[in-house]
């Protein structure tokens, strides 16, 4: 179907992004030319996390949008443009730039604004509110001279922003108007529980307090005057006192608004006029307005099926919520005060340990309608299913929050749940759909979370996720076998681990202790691997060459005719011309087909067995050595020019790219690794797309990890920012043997960190903290590496013994008969099995 | 009768792995596994990815079979019968292969 019909979205926050992101995976998108407008200079990125930006998170961090979308899409954004009006009657939304753009379906994604209490002074200086990148700059500007910081509200956005006050270093306030924090989750000793834990964290919680004015303040900038008579002073005022629905664009047109605002929509998401939709937080659905994301994506899904022809309706979100504020768990599920006729409450408090929980149950004791969880929300996961689908209750409710006497479980098995029970609510992921994927060969967590995208938004499903996994490979026979073959009942980690505290130093001798038969192509270059990783030996040692794989057998890369690629290391890139004409000549001279790589070195193709010797010899006396392209091992760092040429550059990215090269060149780990140094943020290394990416800052080197492009391309995640050049290499070297250590075979940086149960947050814990007091360990291995560091072609040529490998027949001088090249484009490339029977061979070199 | 024809010597072996010769005109990978002092012999021709390379595969044993994993697409093959593991109707020629004094000798059918 051609494209004749033009959807506007107007807005893109989460819930606006999230819209156009199930609508371009569904067949809608073929009917459609999608326009969306963005007020904010910035399109989507994460309101939930936006305290991230005061520990380190970028605005770049916390976008929603993955690069290229809109381009790839072929979405027109119109940024930092907004919607002004909509004509119904010619079916327009003209912006307030004066774009004009006729629509068939719109849909208003415009959210809310923050609420300011109308009281005198709330507009004096550094009196701000916490929504957009732009308030946070806000903040963070007023923080500069200020001391003191004031929230008012106490709720969940309150609360998060007074952490942001926190880390910003100010002494911080909150003031609510309500007798108790987070009123509308938590019940009253709920609510005290969680403020003792607040000022233990040194913020003053100020509750029952009505603010009257703010005026100058003496210490301050301003100053709190309350109704009771008492004052506070503080230098930024910061209101978080709710929102409401953006819906004036709505009003304007004539749509139906709620008495208390609120776009009015039906079960479709469609307001009062039947070519517009309302979705999120503008949206007034049943007389509610949802302030979470997850309700907002629930109805992006509606419209977005609606729009296929799909039948689907929103029918209300259920609000439980789970999060960690200032590091207190906090959890609040369905009816958390009771209000249901007849319901029963159970309530275990604990003083010592400050826990607070309550239990809502039904009259008959059967289900469970409401809880809330203060200090140890590690029921909620369970709770929260039993509430959601009606499962029956244990005979004692009450054991679902008490300290277990025993070990006797009361937690929930996976099994319990039935098919349609929600395991992933960020991306409305049942258990059916997990299932399903583990029958389709999801057999790891892994291959889960890419598959149906369960456990990646938020994450608090993973222990549950894992749960669903374990028990239905369990049910399906499927012995979960984490062998690395059938001659080592071991995984990688075990084999390394052995070898580490045996010191063992040959495969022979693992084999012999360890496994039974021969070995196989799996073990044996997964164990020469391991040996090469740790001890650093000769790779060609005689008592390790029948492990290699054959790149590494001939320290080349085979190409399909079995011929080989040569590729010597430009550490960093950099090459004098001299270097680069000696490697011209090297090329022209063996008529090799010569190639840029995307590591920034060149590959030449087309070398057979017997001339790589000569070939290395050459390179060598050029001043080149062995770039490791063959082995599983550090490949390249890549870098931008940086500060030393570049107008916008920060720091020295060439000389630190560089360094790292040097560092860890040679190091042979479970699958290649790829850096990257950018001098600047424009990021032009593209570090973000590497195991390990390094971008300098004006505070420092931020440090990116576990990313990577090829097949699966991922983007890597911030480990830590504003770094110094020791720290930052010491986190390097903890981050890479702990990878060698604890990887599979053949798992990049990446899947590995997915796989690791706590992910980053554990793989920091680490690294950085480190909780599993190796990282003296890790450092010394690394150091290991780094001391026996050879160039193994140099070591190879120097030997004459190795040399006598380098031939096609061990018992002739002549070529393969069967390599033949052809010419193209001025190059050679093999000759297809056609050109082969008609052409004779080309004599080379 | 197939005559034997030296190879090569048993010091041009490479332990636990392969090298190629020419014999009577045709590419033999041989295999030498000194441990149990055996010694196989096929053709080097991968006929999955078309080119003379068994040699330089890894070799090592699945469920008992001693075989080799083609370095190009790591199909095994059997080293004794040279059927190939993945796919049974595919069979590349294996060659009786022999040490005498030191002398490595391969049989090669007329």
């Amino acid at each position: 179907m051609s494209k004749e019909q033009t959807l506007v979205v107007i807005g893109n926050g989460m819930v606006g992004q999230n819209f156009l992101a199930s609508l371009v995976e569904s067949p809608a998108k073929d009917d459609y030319k999608i326009v969306t407008f963005c007020e904010e200079p910035r399109a989507a990125y994460d309101r939930v996390h936006l305290s991230a930006f005061f520990t380190g998170k970028s605005a770049e961090d916390l976008s929603l949008v993955e690069p290229g979308f809109f381009e790839q899409h072929g979405i027109t954004l119109h940024i930092g443009d907004k919607a002004a009006k909509i004509d119904r009657h010619s079916k327009t939304v003209t912006s307030q730039n004066g774009v004009t753009i006729r629509y068939d379906k719109l849909v208003l994604a415009t959210g809310s604004y923050p609420f300011v209490p109308p009281v005198p002074g709330h507009d004096r200086m550094n009196c701000l509110v916490y929504r957009t990148i732009e308030d946070l700059e806000a903040m963070a500007a007023a923080a500069k001279t200020g001391k003191v910081g004031v929230v008012v509200g106490g709720g969940l956005l309150g609360l998060e922003a007074a952490k942001a006050l926190k880390d910003l270093g100010l002494q911080t306030h909150v003031v609510e108007f309500a007798p108790r924090l987070m009123a509308v989750q938590l019940d009253e000793a709920g609510g005290s529980m969680l403020r003792r834990k607040i000022e233990d964290l040194g913020v003053t919680v100020h509750t029952g307090k009505n603010t009257s004015v703010i005026t100058d303040g003496e210490h301050c900038v301003n100053k709190m005057c309350f109704v009771d008579g008492e004052e506070l002073e503080t230098d930024i005022v910061l209101f978080s006192a709710g929102i409401r629905p953006r819906d004036d664009i709505a009003r304007d047109c004539g749509l139906d608004v709620g008495p208390r605002g609120g776009i009015v929509i039906n079960n479709q998401c469609l307001t009062s006029d039947p070519d517009i939709y309302a979705i999120g937080e503008c949206a007034l659905w049943n007389g509610m307005i949802y302030g979470l994301v997850a309700p907002g994506y629930a109805m992006a899904r509606t419209v977005v099926a609606d729009l296929t022809g799909n039948e689907a309706s929103f029918t209300g979100a259920d609000m439980s919520t789970k999060l960690k504020l200032m590091g207190v768990d906090v959890a609040s599920i369905g009816d958390a005060h009771a209000k249901t006729q007849g319901a029963l409450v159970y309530t275990y408090q604990n003083g010592a340990s400050e826990v607070y929980k309550r239990l809502v149950v039904s009259q008959d004791k059967k289900q469970l309608l409401g809880a809330v969880l203060v200090g140890d929300a590690s029921g909620y996961g369970t709770l929260l299913q039993y509430c959601l689908n009606g499962i029956e209750l244990p005979e004692n409710p009450d054991a679902l929050i008490l300290p277990p006497r025993s070990d006797e479980s009361v937690g929930l098995g996976p099994d319990a749940l039935p098919m349609s029970a929600q395991i992933c609510s960020c991306y409305d992921v049942t258990k059916g759909a997990v299932c399903q994927a583990i029958e389709a060969g999801c057999t790891t967590i892994g291959a889960l979370k890419s598959e149906t995208k369960a456990s990646t938004g938020c994450g608090g499903c993973a222990a549950l996720l894992k749960s669903v996994l374990n028990s239905e490979l369990a049910k399906q026979g499927f012995e979960v076998n984490t062998d690395i073959c059938e001659h080592f009942p071991f995984t990688r980690q075990d084999l390394f681990n052995l070898i580490r505290v045996e010191e063992i130093k040959t495969f022979d001798v693992l084999l012999e202790r360890h496994g039974k038969g021969r070995g196989c192509e799996i073990c044996k270059p997964a164990v020469g691997s391991i040996l090469a990783s740790y001890w650093n030996d000769y790779v060609l040692k005689t008592e390790h060459l029948g492990l290699q794989d054959t790149n590494d057998t001939f320290l080349a890369n085979m190409q399909k005719d079995g011929t080989y690629s040569v590729v010597p290391r430009i550490t960093g890139g950099e090459i004098s011309p001299d270097m680069l004409i000696a490697l011209g000549q090297v090329g022209k001279k063996y008529k090799l087909y010569t190639k840029i790589t995307g590591g920034q070195r060149v590959d030449l193709f087309g070398a057979r067995v017997d001339q790589l010797p000569h070939i290395w010899k050459e390179l060598i006396d050029a001043g080149f050595e062995s770039g490791h392209a063959y082995g599983k091992s550090l490949r390249t760092v890549k870098s931008c020019v940086g500060s030393t040429w570049c107008r916008y550059g920060v720091d020295d990215s060439v000389g630190l790219a560089i360094e790292l090269e040097n560092r860890y060149k040679g190091l042979r780990s479970p699958h290649k690794i790829k850096f990257a140094v950018s001098g600047c943020t424009r990021e032009c290394a593209e570090a973000q797309g590497k195991d390990v990416g390094v971008i300098a800052t004006e505070t420092g080197w931020n440090l990116y990890v576990c990313g990577n492009g090829g097949m699966k391309p991922r983007h890597a995640d911030l480990f830590a920012t504003g770094l110094d050049k020791a720290t930052l290499i010491k986190y390097i070297d903890r981050f890479l043997s702990f990878y060698v250590r604890t990887a599979d075979r053949l798992q990049r940086t990446a899947v590995w960190m997915e796989n690791m149960e706590g992910g980053l947050d554990y793989l920091k814990s680490v690294v950085i903290d480190d909780k599993l007091g190796l990282c003296e360990q890790l450092e010394q291995q690394m150091q290991h590496v780094i001391d026996t560091y050879h160039c193994e072609w140099l070591t190879t040529i120097e030997d004459e013994s190795k040399l006598k490998r380098f031939r096609h027949f061990v018992n002739s001088d002549q070529p393969d008969d069967n390599v033949v090249f052809i010419e193209e484009r001025g190059q050679i490339r093999p000759a297809d099995e056609e050109e082969r029977k008609h052409f004779k061979m080309v004599e080379v070199a | 009768m197939a005559q034997w024809i030296k190879a090569c010597n048993i010091d041009d072996l490479q332990p636990d792995s392969g090298v190629c010769a020419l014999v009577a005109g045709r590419q033999v990978a041989i295999f030498y596994m000194p441990k149990e002092s055996t010694v196989y012999a096929l053709s080097n021709y991968d006929p999955f990815g078309k080119a003379n390379v068994l040699s330089r595969g890894l070799i090592g044993d699945i469920k008992g079979q001693p075989v080799v994993a083609s370095p190009l697409y790591k199909q095994h093959f059997n080293l004794q019968t040279g059927v190939c593991l993945e796919d049974e109707s595919v069979k590349i020629p294996a060659y009786a292969i022999r040490i005498e004094n030191g002398s490595v000798q391969v049989s090669i059918p007329e």
